[in-house]
């Protein structure tokens, strides 16, 4: 079908079922709170080689913190809880922490929990000090050497979490594309509860499974590349220049659908000469992934 | 639904146990056989509708109107729904009490919420001595919930406390958060002698300046995280606790007597 001068492919990207669960970090500075955002979503673009995928879901304000100071809302997903459970203990450790003046909280609810506090509480070396409130939260107050770092004890943990909704942007030079993926990534930030975990949001090396060398999981998506065009199979026609994705994780299936929704009307609204021509997604047939996001339904 | 409501008949004539007047124990029962429930603490028997004229209502949600220091128990084991007291009480109110909402709108007596685990206990007037302390021969005082007396509490407030929080707005006797186990206790106004006297572990926060054992160590001054949280948690019930739950604190670490892993965190001016 074609909107607004859009060819948008009669296809769906096809997502799976992951472990997910979202934290607080607050800092002393809005920078600071994104200084240790940034640092524990970094190197967790895809599950393939980073262990989970993490994302920053969006700021907040000093109103919307549990200690009145500004923080960050941050996703991280895995393929299981177990191992989203050690990426978030390693991950905390590491990157928030350290971070002078951050304190970390719970970012969702949920009927099992994920140790948070509880899992980096040994720091403190037996100086940690437990508190709860009577509505039942805990926290853990850790000395370090800027103060104490305060940090609830558990955050929730979402089985219904989707991982791998996607957008294949085409388009007729390097820069409309990437012009449309930014702004689809712009509109797509602004979804809560959705992350887009590549840098800047998007993806230049999109992959097909397996590869012509053994070991190999992934590789790279010859279909889509201009410049194998004639060499293989190609989907691209003659004015396809560049290709650019947009991977959706979220702690729901509406996040992603409402993600990508966002994203395909940015670049609808942009149109096909400043942006891309053309949209599709991935999929592998429809057969393994559960969850099914049909284009058409989405711009409809 | 309008609450239950018991309505004292004049001064009792002997101390009363008022334990059995509480929702799930009442509840099973009609208004006659409320009536029949024996509260004498002595050889004459009194029930309860000898001491209260007895209007029914909501049996989730008890008031009595009128109150007496003779009034011993009230709440007892309270596990959920409300009770408001119009009066003063007397011994162990809230003993044992593990959710709901006790309100007291004037004085209570010694050990109010001795060995309270959940809920709410709320005294608008003073506290007794050994607030939520444990009674003789048991090994921990408060174990959850919140206490808020907007008043002064008596001596050894939160003895043995060992989680949950207790903030007293108008000072405390002598020993506030004696042999503290853990758990929060905050003291408005001022405090008798030696605070926090062998506390191992738990916090007591005070607005004033104490006369502190020696064996407690200055760390500094700091701003702490969790005492605003503290704060937004109890700003509904006490404007005067969140107020100072959002300053700053200079930190008395002890009682370095025993283990020494408590704090006297005194409001920095």
């Amino acid at each position: 079908m074609n909107v607004g001068g859009v060819e948008i492919d009669d296809t769906f990207a096809e997502a799976f079922a992951m472990s997910g669960t979202a934290i607080t970090i607050t800092g002393p500075t809005r920078r600071w709170a994104m200084n240790a955002a940034t640092s524990m979503t970094g190197f967790a673009t895809s599950i393939i080689g980073c262990g989970c995928e993490a994302g920053i879901d969006r700021e907040l304000g000093v109103r919307e913190t549990p200690d009145g100071r500004p923080g960050v809302r941050v996703l991280i997903l895995s393929m299981s809880p177990d191992e989203l459970q050690k990426q978030l203990a390693n991950r905390l450790g590491q990157c928030v922490l350290t971070a002078p003046g951050s304190a970390c909280f719970a970012g969702v609810g949920g009927s099992a929990s994920l140790k948070l506090g509880d899992a980096i509480r040994y720091f403190g070396d037996g100086w940690q000090i437990s508190k709860r409130l009577d509505d039942g939260r805990h926290f853990w107050r850790v000395p370090v050497m800027d103060g104490e770092f305060l940090c609830e004890a558990t955050t929730g943990l979402v089985t219904e979490a989707v991982g791998g909704g996607n957008l294949l942007l085409m388009g007729r030079s390097y820069e409309t594309t990437l012009h449309a993926a930014e702004a689809a990534i712009g509109a797509m930030r602004a979804v809560p509860d959705a992350i887009m975990p590549f840098p800047g949001g998007i993806v230049r090396s999109g992959t097909k499974i397996g590869g012509k060398y053994k070991g190999m999981l992934a590789s790279t998506n010859d279909a889509y590349c201009p410049t194998l065009r004639g060499a293989v199979g190609s989907v691209l026609g003659a004015t396809i220049a560049c290709v650019l994705e947009i991977v959706i994780d979220g702690l729901s299936e509406a996040a992603v659908a409402g993600a990508m929704r966002a994203g395909l009307r940015a670049i609808v609204r942009l149109g096909p000469k400043r942006g891309a021509v053309r949209v599709g997604a991935g999929n592998y047939g429809g057969g393994l992934g559960p969850f099914k996001f049909h284009l058409k339904e989405l711009v409809a | 639904m309008k609450p239950f409501t018991f309505t004292l008949r004049g001064e009792p004539d002997q101390r009363l146990d008022c334990a059995p007047l509480v929702p799930h124990r009442i509840a099973p029962l009609s208004t006659a056989e409320i009536a029949r429930l024996p509260l004498n603490t002595t050889r004459q028997k009194v029930t309860a509708g000898d001491v209260f004229h007895i209007r029914a209502g909501d049996l989730s949600c008890l008031r009595f109107e009128g109150g007496s220091e003779r009034l011993d128990n009230v709440g007892e084991a309270l596990a959920a729904g409300s009770i408001e007291v119009q009066g003063q009480v007397g011994k162990a109110v809230g003993r044992n009490m593990s959710g709901g909402r006790l309100t007291i709108s004037g004085d209570a007596g010694p050990f109010a919420g001795s060995g309270m685990s959940g809920g709410r206990l709320a005294i608008r007037g003073n506290a007794g001595d050994l607030l939520a302390a444990p009674f003789p021969g048991e090994m921990q005082g408060l174990s959850g919930g919140l206490i808020l007396v907007r008043g002064r509490a008596g001596a050894r407030a939160g003895d043995r406390m060992r989680r949950g929080i207790i903030a007293i707005e108008k000072g405390a006797g002598d020993y506030a958060g004696s042999r503290m186990i853990a758990g929060t206790l905050i003291v408005l106004g001022g405090t008798g002698r030696l605070p926090g006297y062998l506390m191992r572990r738990g916090s007591l926060l005070l607005a004033e300046q104490p006369s502190l054992s020696p064996t407690f160590v200055p760390c500094g001054t700091f701003p702490f995280g969790f005492t605003r949280l503290f704060a937004d948690h109890l700003k509904a019930e006490s404007r005067a606790a969140a107020r100072l739950l959002r300053g700053s604190f200079e930190r008395y670490a002890g009682d370095m007597a025993v283990l020494g892993k408590g704090e006297v965190l005194v409001a920095a001016h």
